[in-house]
């Protein structure tokens, strides 16, 4: 237990470090590039655990990064200290501000997307492959809908002025965290049963592993990390509304698992890395031919072109191991798939 | 004499087909038992409604005393009914190792939190699931593959490994589905050494399908004959090949 | 909430909403018996048959556009009925060569992959085309035009819009028409037979991939009539306007029974009416139905009102 503390502090300190560097030496552009890379970090190996290592399909990511997002923007945004004596709120004192008020703020969004990973997780525990996916699609659209009928989160014009809390460090060491913690629920009883239960269900149940539970745990950690990159995501970009959290969002999550190799976390932090970084470089191509719709058609394409040639995805479900993840997390090498 | 695992008019129909028909076991602890009939005699039924799989159209199954009808295989094999799979199911993306201690899984001292944080519970888990799943593998051969993934394995180390799996769940009953399906004669031969031993050394209780005769005939104690999902026919091997009906059903009307 | 009314003044909205969830819910018919077929014999769901829709859309819109004319004294272009005709024609059979394209190039590759990969790459074909209309025929929605006077007709106590009862009486024939295909003729016993075990079907003779083709084309054919009617009604074509319509077709497919045409129609319908209704209180939360729908569905009978259910084999 010490040592995973002690590799989760070493993760902390990394993400300080890049901290440093970014705030420090990196224009605020790119700045903003490095930031996203790590939500999308977040999101794919979150996803992973879902779609990659149980083989559940959900098309429903961007929906619990959305209820995240809101949850957490609520808290810095609107809860406000209550004065006993003057009976009100009293508006200048937030309840959640700054450094301490940060962290509960991201935890509570996790916490509400993981209560909503968990009622998604029950209904469709009789589901498979392309039917999850449309009852997943479903429940993303079902509460970018309910969104934006909610006038207390601002309707369709979203929550405006979130205070800008998440920087590079807070998002790195969420990414650490998340990397650090999968990896560990992967070589574990836990780990293996999920895999058990995506190779083989009927086998997996028939040695006494509960493919329903594993099924609904397996949505309940990928939806607290995809709150908590919601979260992240709301006090990066200042402003959130519903319109950010559709089903290209989730789309996108997906193509990123896909081009990494599902199944594979380390595979899912290069998939993310490629799919932030270019569509921005796309985004200048796509200003001088003066088409929308190239980037996301290139995408597609790259998408359809992936599954045709080469469907494991770059890693396939190998973890790539960097000299010093392989010495702190004995890294067990695994084959891709067959073709 | 009570029995371990009993059945009492155990049927299933899907839609207008009865497989099986008011079908009656009675499997005494440490008992090498035989099921056996021609194909589509309803043996694999059985099976899946004795682990769960299925629930029965009508009928009870008890188990130790307990009642298993409606538990689903889950619970079923946590009161320690295991099986094998007529078309092996392994965890092909696992190594061998991985895939016996699967099997080790259902009794696990430890929870998702002690994973997630590496407690000390953690590693005594991990510990105990390789110490058994070690132990089973070198008791089927198979130790110095522990590393390989299991979709490398050759089809005769395959049905080995799901037994390893099976056993891994420290059952008091195994049920193997045409675990010789597919093996040549010496491979035959060894199986029903290592069936025998499963018996004998880790007394644990197997209820074996079969379809080729000699193997059963060779090692059960005692054998049940089905023919389209009706009993026809108990006793001891001895008995059994000397049942008119028994030859009837195997080798046709005519006989 | 809805208005204190009389009696009869609530049953007559009642059934208005009805009469115009029937028109809303037979473009889902169309849409969704191309969902159901080519589920029935591939096990996919082709998340591009939505685009194929929007397709058809603009592709009656165009010849609509270009050869419609303005009558002297109005302010809109009207279209005479020959062009609607020949927009009709045109819209369907590049739709139908649409359709049999993406199955060539995309689909038949991996028939025998994984479902998996199979479901991705229909979502990448999706989001292609939908990028692709968006840039061929931009972001901005455009409007097909007049083609009647969108005069409302009278039954009974409730008023029709005639736009309505045409996608009524021209999804009702072509559902009908493509039913008895599949029912009636030896093309269409090839494709029942397909849809039943592909295998055994290529072994008995059946030429699977022209089937399967064939499967693809009338699926998409049927989408282009379903885009055409709907662009007519409600003159808002968008490169996007496939996603949510295709959706609820396909829950409207699973509602019905997969792999069922009468189930197809018969889950349209229901969805359409359940919308309207729904709609009548809060336009929004109708788009919700369609998904409440489809978890109810599936936990109380996946296999759909009409369909048959299937058991894996241990």
């Amino acid at each position: 237990m010490l040592r995973a503390l002690g590799i989760l502090c070493l993760g902390l300190a990394g993400a300080f470090g890049l901290h440093l560097v970014v705030s420090n030496a990196v224009p605020p552009y790119p700045a903003l590039i490095v930031n996203m890379c790590g939500i999308s970090i977040i999101l794919a190996i979150s996803l992973n655990v879902i779609n990659g290592l149980t083989g559940q399909f959900s098309l429903g990511h961007a929906g619990f990064m959305a209820i995240g997002a809101y949850v957490s923007a609520y808290f810095t945004t609107t809860l406000r200290y209550f004065d006993p004596d003057a009976a009100r709120y009293i508006s200048e004192a937030p309840l959640f501000d700054g450094l301490w008020g940060f962290p509960p703020a991201l935890l509570a969004g996790g916490i509400a997307a993981a209560l909503a990973g968990l009622i998604v997780g029950i209904p469709t525990l009789r589901l498979k492959g392309d039917y999850l996916a449309i009852a997943t699609l479903g429940f993303g659209e079902i509460v970018s809908i309910l969104l934006s009928n909610f006038r207390a989160v601002g309707g369709t014009k979203g929550l405006t002025s979130i205070p800008g809390y998440a920087d590079t460090f807070w998002i790195y060491g969420s990414a650490a965290t998340c990397l650090i913690l999968t990896g560990f629920l992967q070589r574990s009883t836990f780990g293996r049963a999920l895999i058990a239960v995506r190779e083989n269900e009927l086998a997996a149940e028939v040695m006494g592993i509960n493919a329903a539970r594993m099924k609904i745990t397996a949505f309940v950690y990928g939806a607290f990390f995809a709150g908590v990159a919601g979260g992240l995501f709301g006090h990066l970009m200042l402003t959130i509304s519903p319109a950010n959290f559709g089903y290209m969002k989730s789309v996108e999550v997906v193509v990123m698992l896909v081009l990494g190799g599902l199944g594979s976390s380390t595979g899912a932090v290069v998939g993310a890395l490629i799919l932030t970084v270019l569509p921005e470089a796309l985004r200048d191509v796509e200003r001088q031919v003066e088409l929308s719709g190239f980037r996301m058609a290139l995408y597609a394409l790259l998408l359809v072109v992936m599954m045709l040639f080469r469907p494991q995805g770059i890693f396939g479900q190998r973890e790539l191991s960097l000299k010093l993840l392989r010495r702190l997390l004995p890294s067990r090498d695994k084959p891709g798939r067959q073709p | 004499m009570t029995s371990l695992l009993e059945t009492r008019g155990l049927t299933m129909r899907f839609g207008g087909l009865t497989a099986v028909d008011d079908c009656n076991l009675g499997i005494r602890e440490g008992e090498l038992f035989g099921l056996i009939g021609p194909n589509g005699a309803g043996k694999t039924t059985v099976f899946n409604m004795l682990t769960g799989v299925y629930t029965p159209s009508q009928g009870s199954v008890s188990f130790a005393g307990r009642d298993l009808r409606g538990l689903g295989p889950v619970r079923v094999a946590r009161l320690g009914v295991s099986r094998t799979f007529q078309n092996i199911r392994l965890f092909d993306e696992l190594s061998v190792l991985e895939n016996a201690m699967t099997g080790a899984h259902q009794h696990a001292h430890c929870r998702l939190f002690d994973s997630l944080l590496r407690t000390g519970r953690h590693h005594r888990e991990e510990a105990r699931q390789r110490e058994i799943a070690y132990r089973l593998l070198a008791f089927l051969g198979l130790e110095d593959r522990a590393g390989l993934p299991a979709r490398s394995l050759p089809y005769g180390h395959r049905r080995k490994l799901e037994i390893a799996r099976a056993l891994a769940t420290q059952p008091r009953l195994l049920c193997l589905d045409e675990p010789a399906a597919g093996m040549n004669s010496g491979e035959k031969a060894e199986l029903a050494g290592l069936i025998r031993r499963i018996r004998d050394e880790l007394k644990v209780t197997v209820l074996l399908i079969e379809h080729d005769m000699r193997l059963v005939l060779g090692i059960c104690e005692r054998i049940q004959v089905l023919d389209y999902g009706k009993t026809i026919a108990l006793g001891t091997p001895r008995e059994v090949q000397q049942d008119r009906k028994v030859i009837e059903a195997y080798l046709g009307a005519e006989a | 909430m809805l208005p204190l009314l009389e009696t009869s003044d609530l049953a007559t909205r009642l059934l208005q909403q009805c009469a115009n969830g029937v028109a809303k819910g037979s473009v889902y018919a169309l849409v969704a018996v191309g969902y159901t077929r080519v589920y029935g014999v591939l096990q996919l769901i082709n998340f591009a048959h939505s685009d194929v829709y929007m397709l058809g859309a603009y592709f009656s819109y165009y010849p609509a556009k270009w050869l419609g004319y303005m009558p002297e004294g109005a302010e809109k272009p009207k279209v005479p009925f020959y062009v609607l005709g020949l927009a009709f024609l045109f819209a369907v059979s590049a739709c139908a060569a649409t359709g049999m394209l993406i199955e060539r190039l995309a689909y038949r590759p991996l028939r025998n992959a994984s479902r998996l990969s199979a479901l991705i790459t229909a979502i990448g074909v999706s989001i292609l085309l939908q990028n692709v209309g968006q840039m061929v025929f931009g972001a901005d929605p455009k409007s097909f035009p007049r083609y009647m006077d969108q005069e409302s007709v009278a039954l009974g106590p409730i008023a029709v819009a005639d736009t309505s009862l045409v996608i009524i009486v021209v999804a009702a024939a072509m559902v009908g028409a493509l039913h008895l295909f599949v029912q009636r003729t030896r093309t269409g016993a090839a494709m029942r037979a397909c849809s039943h075990d592909m295998r055994t079907a290529g072994l008995m003779g059946v030429n699977v991939n022209a089937t399967v083709s064939l499967t693809f084309a009338l699926g998409s054919a049927m989408a282009a009539v379903g885009g055409m009617l709907i662009a007519m009604d409600q003159p808002r074509l968008t490169p996007t306007m496939g996603l949510l319509a295709g959706l609820k077709a396909f829950v409207a497919a699973v509602l019905g029974g997969i792999g069922s045409i009468p189930g197809a129609a018969l889950g349209g319908l229901l969805l359409g009416v359940a919308e309207s209704m729904v709609g009548a209180w809060n336009t929004t939360y109708a788009d919700a139905v369609a998904f409440v729908v489809l978890v109810v569905v599936l936990l109380v009978k996946p296999s759909g009102i009409l369909g048959k259910s299937g058991r894996e084999k241990v």
